[in-house]
C-alpha cells in the first residue's frame, strides 16, 4: 500500500485515460469532417478537409431540428427542476432528520423504500397523469413529477443529521421559530449539499432521455437527448452531422463538469453510504 | 428542547408529499388498477378484464406473450452479462484510485467522467464507433489483423458491444462509491495483515473484499435495477437488433403501451417485470448476505 507506483502502474492509468478520452476526441473530429470523409476506410485521424457545415447545419436549420432551442429547453427544465428538487427536499429533511412527530419512522422508511422501485413502472400511469393535467409536451413534465424522486430527501437528512444541534438551540434561545431557524442557519450551513443535491438533479434532468421522448412530441419543444434521436434518425449516415449535434450536448456538461466535480463526485460518494 | 408547534413538521413535509403522493404513490396504484383494464389510451370505453393481461402474457397464443418475452430475455442476457463487469471493473478502478499518487484527483474525474454524459450522447457516439465498415473500432482491430465485426448487426457481438459500452459509461459511478468504501477500512487492519506477513494479494482478499461487503451489495442491488431499465443504448446503437435480439424488455413496454395505445398490457408487462425483478434482488441480497456469515 505505501510502495510508489510502479511503471506499470502509470502505464495502466494512462491508458484508461485515453480509453476516457479518444471517444469523445473522435466525435468532435468527426464533427468537422466532410460526409465522405467520416465515412473513410481507413479512417483520417486528422481532418483532412476540415468545416464547419455540420455544426451549421444543426445550429441553424431552424424548423426541422433546432438544437440550440433543444439545448435551451434542457437548460431551462434541469435549472427549474434542480432549484424545486432542492427548496422540497431540504425542507422534508429537515423536518425528517431534526424533528419528533408521529409516523416519522414510517414516512421516512416509506419514502426510502420507493428508492428500489424501478422507473419503468411509473410509466404508463404518469402519462396518463401528465395528460389528464395538460401537462403533455410541455415543461411542466419535465420538472414536476421527477423532484417527487426520493434521493434529494435521502440525501438532505443525511446531510442535516451531522449539523450539530447546538447551533439551533442557540437559535431557540433567542426566540426563533422553526422556519427563521431553517433558513437562517441550517440552510446556510448546508451549502455545500445543497450544492451536490443542485448539481446531480441538474445532470440527471439534463440526461433524461427515457421520459421526455415519450411525454415530448413537438420538435420546438424536445430537449436535447431526445432531439438527438431525432437527429440520428434524420440523419442516418451523416455521421458529422450527428456527431455535431451530440458535441453541443456534450460539451456545455463537460464544462460544467471541470468546474463542480468535486460536488458530484462527493455526492456520488455519500449517495452509497448507507449498506 | 423543543422550538415548533405540533403542525410545524408536517408543514416542512407537505410539499415534498404532496409531490410524493402524486407522482409516486398515485400512479403506483393506478398504474396496478390500469393493468386490470383493456386501457387503451384513444377509447373512450376502458374495460375491466381482471387479470386477463397477466394471463395473456403467459399465454403462447396471444399476440404480446412472445415480444414480451423476448424482451425479457434481452434484459435478462444484458444484465446477467452486464453486472459482473459493472461491479468487478469499478472494484479495480477504485483500487486504483485509492493509492496515493500525483494527480490522483485528476485521474478521478477524468474516468468519472462518462457517467456526466447522457444516454443519447453515449449512443450517438458509439453507434458510429461500432460501425462495422465505417467505425473505428474495426479500423483499429484491422491493424492487428482483426477482420470486421458486426458489433451492431451480429451476435453476441451487440451484447457484447453494449456491455462494452455500459461499462465505458457507468463504470466511474461505482468506482466512487466503492472508493468511498475503501476509505472506510480501518487503516489499522492493514497494518495488523501487514504484520502478519499478509502479501498485497492475501490483504486485499481478507481486509479489502469483506470491508466492503455492505457496499458491493449497495452497488450490486442499484445495477441490477439499472441494467434492468436498459432502454437507450439498444435504441441508438443496435436499434433492438441484430432481428429482435436487442429489443430490451422496456423496448417492448414503450411500444405496446405508446405505439399501439395499449396501456393496461403495458402497465401488466411493467408489474411482471418489476416482479421479476424483486425476486432476483432478493436473491442475491440473501446470498450476499449469507456468506457473511
Amino acid at each position: 500500500m505505501k510502495r510508489r507506483p510502479s511503471a506499470f502502474f502509470w502505464v495502466l492509468v494512462v491508458l484508461l485515460t485515453l480509453l476516457v478520452i479518444v471517444p469523445l476526441l473522435w466525435m468532435v473530429v468527426t464533427s468537422i469532417k466532410t460526409v465522405g470523409e467520416s465515412q473513410a476506410d481507413p479512417p483520417t485521424l486528422i481532418p483532412q478537409d476540415p468545416s464547419g457545415r455540420a455544426f451549421g447545419e444543426v445550429l441553424t436549420t431552424g424548423g426541422q431540428n433546432p438544437v440550440l432551442r433543444w439545448a435551451l429547453n434542457s437548460f431551462a427544465a434541469a435549472t427549474l427542476h434542480a432549484a424545486l428538487v432542492v427548496v422540497v427536499a431540504s425542507m422534508a429533511g429537515y423536518a425528517l432528520a431534526r424533528m419528533e412527530f408521529r409516523f416519522k419512522n414510517f414516512i421516512f422508511s416509506f419514502i426510502l423504500l420507493t428508492l428500489f422501485i424501478p422507473g419503468f413502472v411509473f410509466l404508463m400511469p404518469n402519462y396518463l397523469l401528465m395528460d389528464n393535467l395538460g401537462w403533455l409536451d410541455t415543461l411542466w413534465a419535465l420538472v414536476v413529477p421527477g423532484a417527487a424522486g426520493a434521493f434529494g430527501v435521502f440525501f438532505m437528512r443525511q446531510f442535516f443529521l451531522a449539523i450539530p444541534k447546538e447551533l439551533e438551540e442557540v437559535a431557540l434561545i433567542d426566540g426563533a421559530n422553526a422556519w427563521t431557524i431553517f433558513t437562517r442557519i441550517i440552510l446556510p450551513n448546508a451549502k455545500p449539499a445543497l450544492a451536490t443535491l443542485t448539481v446531480l438533479s441538474f445532470l440527471a434532468n439534463w440526461n433524461d432521455f427515457v421520459w421526455p421522448l415519450f411525454v415530448l412530441f413537438s420538435p420546438e419543444r424536445l430537449t436535447l437527448p431526445a432531439g438527438l434521436s431525432l437527429l440520428q434518425g434524420a440523419y442516418t449516415t451523416d455521421y458529422p452531422v450527428i456527431m455535431a449535434g451530440a458535441t453541443v450536448a456534450a460539451v456545455p456538461v463537460l464544462i460544467l463538469y471541470v468546474f463542480v466535480q468535486r460536488y458530484v463526485i462527493e455526492g456520488v460518494a455519500r449517495s452509497g453510504i448507507k449498506g | 428542547m423543543r422550538g415548533y408547534g405540533r403542525a410545524t413538521p408536517y408543514l416542512f413535509l407537505a410539499p415534498y408529499l404532496a409531490l410524493f403522493l402524486l407522482f409516486v404513490v398515485g400512479p403506483a396504484v393506478f398504474g396496478l388498477w390500469m393493468s386490470l383494464h383493456d386501457w387503451d389510451f384513444q377509447l373512450p370505453g376502458k374495460p375491466f378484464v381482471g387479470l386477463q393481461n397477466y394471463k395473456d402474457l403467459f399465454d403462447p397464443l396471444s399476440a404480446t406473450a412472445e415480444p414480451f418475452w423476448h424482451g425479457m430475455r434481452a434484459t435478462g442476457i444484458f444484465t446477467v452479462a452486464s453486472v459482473p463487469f459493472l461491479v468487478a471493473v469499478p472494484l479495480g478502478l477504485a483500487v486504483l484510485l485509492n493509492r496515493k499518487f500525483p494527480g490522483r484527483t485528476f485521474f478521478r474525474a477524468v474516468y468519472f467522467a462518462p457517467y456526466v454524459l447522457g444516454v443519447a450522447v453515449i449512443g450517438l457516439m458509439f453507434r458510429y464507433i461500432l460501425d462495422t465498415t465505417f467505425g473505428i473500432l474495426n479500423a483499429f482491430l484491422g491493424v492487428f489483423g482483426i477482420s470486421e465485426i458486426g458489433w451492431t448487426t451480429e451476435q453476441p457481438w451487440a451484447f457484447v458491444a453494449l456491455v462494452a459500452v455500459t461499462v465505458w459509461w457507468t463504470a466511474g459511478f461505482n468506482a466512487i462509491i466503492y472508493l468511498a468504501g475503501l476509505q472506510d477500512i480501518p487503516a489499522e487492519q492493514y497494518e495488523a495483515a501487514e504484520l502478519d506477513g499478509a502479501s498485497t494479494w492475501q490483504q486485499f482478499r481478507h481486509v479489502t473484499l469483506p470491508g466492503l461487503r455492505p457496499v458491493t451489495v449497495f452497488i450490486v442491488v442499484i445495477t441490477l435495477l439499472a441494467s434492468a431499465n436498459m432502454f437507450g443504448q439498444a435504441l441508438l446503437i443496435t436499434q433492438g437488433g441484430p432481428g429482435d435480439t436487442t429489443t430490451t424488455a422496456l423496448m417492448v413496454i414503450t411500444d405496446t403501451g405508446f405505439s399501439q395505445f395499449r396501456m393496461g398490457q403495458a402497465a401488466a408487462m411493467s408489474y411482471l417485470l418489476a416482479i421479476c425483478l424483486a425476486i432476483v434482488a432478493l436473491v442475491v441480497f440473501r446470498l450476499m448476505k449469507e456468506r457473511k456469515s
